[in-house]
């Protein structure tokens, strides 16, 4: 079963890499002074990789080696405030554990940045992939991104400390991967020049440094004449990141090639129905796309990788004439609307347009494009889309 | 696009060599996937890892459900596992086993094509007791690429962890699994 003529130039110099190996390898580059570690899978390879070039001396970090992942993100508040650039990683349970200081790190306006292999919540225990962990830490302050391979999930990792340390941002950012579909599978990655991503990356200076020589108030007590401003500057750094993020985009890819948009439309032009998700299943779902495109049904996709701050408005204006939408989230809210359905929804306020909500994947349960592809067709008619769908569950 | 389910026990290498595979089919400029498949991991427990190879990057991710080609590490887990699930009449089956193709075949009430090799008895001959490299070499002689050298190469780039007498049997094995295929294939091109 001879295979086909082989497509890739070989100046692309492209490597086997996992998503977690990826990720480390941005770190690596990246050379930050701290990072905080406790292992967890699918995580964990991250910070083993990482540990590795570290031990072999390829960077000067200061590896902190914590009893639990509350302890690592307050190890990472402590290092970020004496001005460290400081980074962390954990998945599921651990992120859940840190989020009484994730939303303190985001408060203290530290831009520690922190990667996720994204991995279902427990119970039951279960080890694969879902978003819930990154939408628990929806509403704590961090600046989110979801990304769709090893390749973006290396390119993200890489502007991220530019991200979070911006003036007019310092707030700290999550960039996640999907667990083992990303974490643990090997792809071709093309990484920068070490010499490059530390030009990109460039000094950092935290503008209150803790160890200064100077008094200064860091974390203070704030009673209702102080906390709800302290809140409204949080919202400003948010609102102030989506603009860095295109501004940075812009940097990274005349340095890379390549551009990552907070969302990003496929084949919309002309589209009359459409899907938006994130993370590795989008390009599943673009591969399905490309057989309906073929067969001559007018299909697209959105996919969101900047789930925080969300950009409501730029969707908008890509689904402006699209005349139903499925929104594919990889999560629940019980009770209530899947969290990716209930930005679009409020995105898209007003728009006459048919929105489905279908939630899809949980604790790792396969997405095929034999579903995807039902999905569109679902859209063919909006009889019953009101209903909130799951893709795949038995029974 | 080609893809490709490796069968093994935890333990056997499955993964290894479905990455080496494709860290060679990379080399020679084709996209490529390597993942295994997770489940309780435990030595001897049945495992399987998986590659994607196309002439276009690759953007599926999930899982294979309809493999061109099945290798086999362990003939025990014939009866164990759903070897020929999703397995096309024209894929092929590459079983590690010292009994013929038509035994097999007629084990497993599978029509389509199988080849086997007797891995174990390879592996000791080259000085390892790892069927999986001489699997290996094999597969990418059914498949006529990455050519031999590509594949000892990327052998010898992803073994460093192991001592030079090590590495060096694995090379033999691979060598061997390859050569395995060159006699049989009058028969079974």
């Amino acid at each position: 079963m001879p295979l086909k003529a082989p497509k890739i130039a070989p100046s692309a110099r492209m490597r086997l890499l996992t998503g977690a190996e990826a990720a480390a390898h941005a770190m690596r580059q990246i050379n930050p002074d701290v990072v905080s570690v406790y292992p967890i899978t699918p995580q964990t390879p991250i910070i083993q990789t990482f540990a590795k070039f570290v031990a072999d001396g390829e960077t000067d970090t200061e590896i902190i080696n914590v009893e639990s992942e509350h302890s690592a993100m307050s190890a990472a508040v402590g290092a970020a405030q004496a001005g460290a650039r400081t980074m962390t990683a954990t998945a599921s349970q651990g992120l859940a554990l840190m989020i009484e200081i994730v939303y303190i790190a985001a408060s203290m306006r530290l831009p520690i940045v922190m990667a996720v292999g994204n991995r279902a919540l427990s119970g039951p225990i279960n080890i694969h992939c879902d978003h819930a962990d990154s939408m628990l830490a929806r509403d704590s302050g961090m600046v989110q991104i979801l990304t769709e391979n090893a390749q973006e999930a290396y390119d993200l990792m890489v502007m991220a400390p530019r991200l979070a340390e911006h003036p007019e941002v310092m707030l700290p950012v999550l960039v996640s991967q999907d667990g083992f579909t990303i974490t643990h599978s090997a792809e071709p990655v093309s990484l920068l020049p070490d010499e490059e991503v530390r030009r990109f990356v460039g000094d950092y200076r935290i503008p209150y440094p803790l160890l200064a020589g100077e008094v200064v108030t860091q974390g203070p007590f704030a009673m209702p004449d102080y906390y709800f401003e302290i809140k409204a500057q949080q919202v400003r750094a948010m609102r102030a990141a989506a603009q860095v993020f295109d501004e940075l985009s812009e940097a990274y890819q005349a340095c890379s090639g390549r551009r990552y948009q907070a969302v990003e439309g496929y084949r919309l032009d002309d589209a009359d129905r459409a899907l938006i998700l994130m993370g590795s299943s989008a390009g599943t779902a673009k591969e399905v796309v490309d057989e309906l495109r073929a067969k001559g049904e007018k299909v697209g996709l959105a996919q969101v990788r900047l789930f925080r701050p969300f950009p409501a408005a730029a969707l908008r204006e890509m689904l402006t004439g699209v005349g139903a939408v499925a929104v594919l989230d990889r999560a629940l809210s019980f009770g209530g609307t899947a969290p990716l359905f209930a930005e679009v929804a409020a995105g898209l306020f007003g728009q006459t347009v048919s929105l489905s909500s279908q939630v899809y994947g949980l604790g790792g349960r396969e997405l095929f494009p034999e579903q995807i592809a039902a999905v569109f067709h679902d859209l063919e008619s909006t009889e019953g889309l009101e209903q909130p769908r799951f893709i795949g569950l038995r029974g | 696009m080609k893809e490709i389910r490796w069968h093994g026990r935890g333990g056997q290498g499955a993964k290894t060599v479905s990455r080496l595979l494709a860290v060679a089919l990379l080399a020679e400029g084709h996209y490529v996937q390597a993942f295994p498949e997770y489940g309780p991991e435990r030595a001897g427990a049945p495992v399987q890892a998986y590659d994607r190879i196309d002439d276009k990057p690759i953007r599926l991710h999930c899982a294979v459900t309809h493999p061109d080609l099945v290798v086999m590490l362990d003939a025990g887990l014939l009866t164990e596992v759903p070897v020929t699930k999703g397995l096309a009449t024209d894929g092929l089956l590459l079983i590690n086993s010292a009994a013929t193709a038509s035994q097999i075949g007629e084990r497993l009430h599978f029509r389509g094509r199988i080849i086997t090799v007797p891995g174990d008895r390879l592996a000791a001959a080259a000085g390892t007791r790892f069927a999986n490299v001489v699997l290996l070499g094999a597969a990418s002689r059914v498949l006529a690429e990455p050519g031999l050298e590509t594949l000892v190469q990327a052998a010898r780039d992803g073994m460093g962890k192991l001592s030079q007498a090590a590495q060096e049997a694995s090379i033999r094995a691979i060598r061997s699994g390859y050569a395995a295929i060159d006699t049989q294939r009058r028969v079974y091109a």
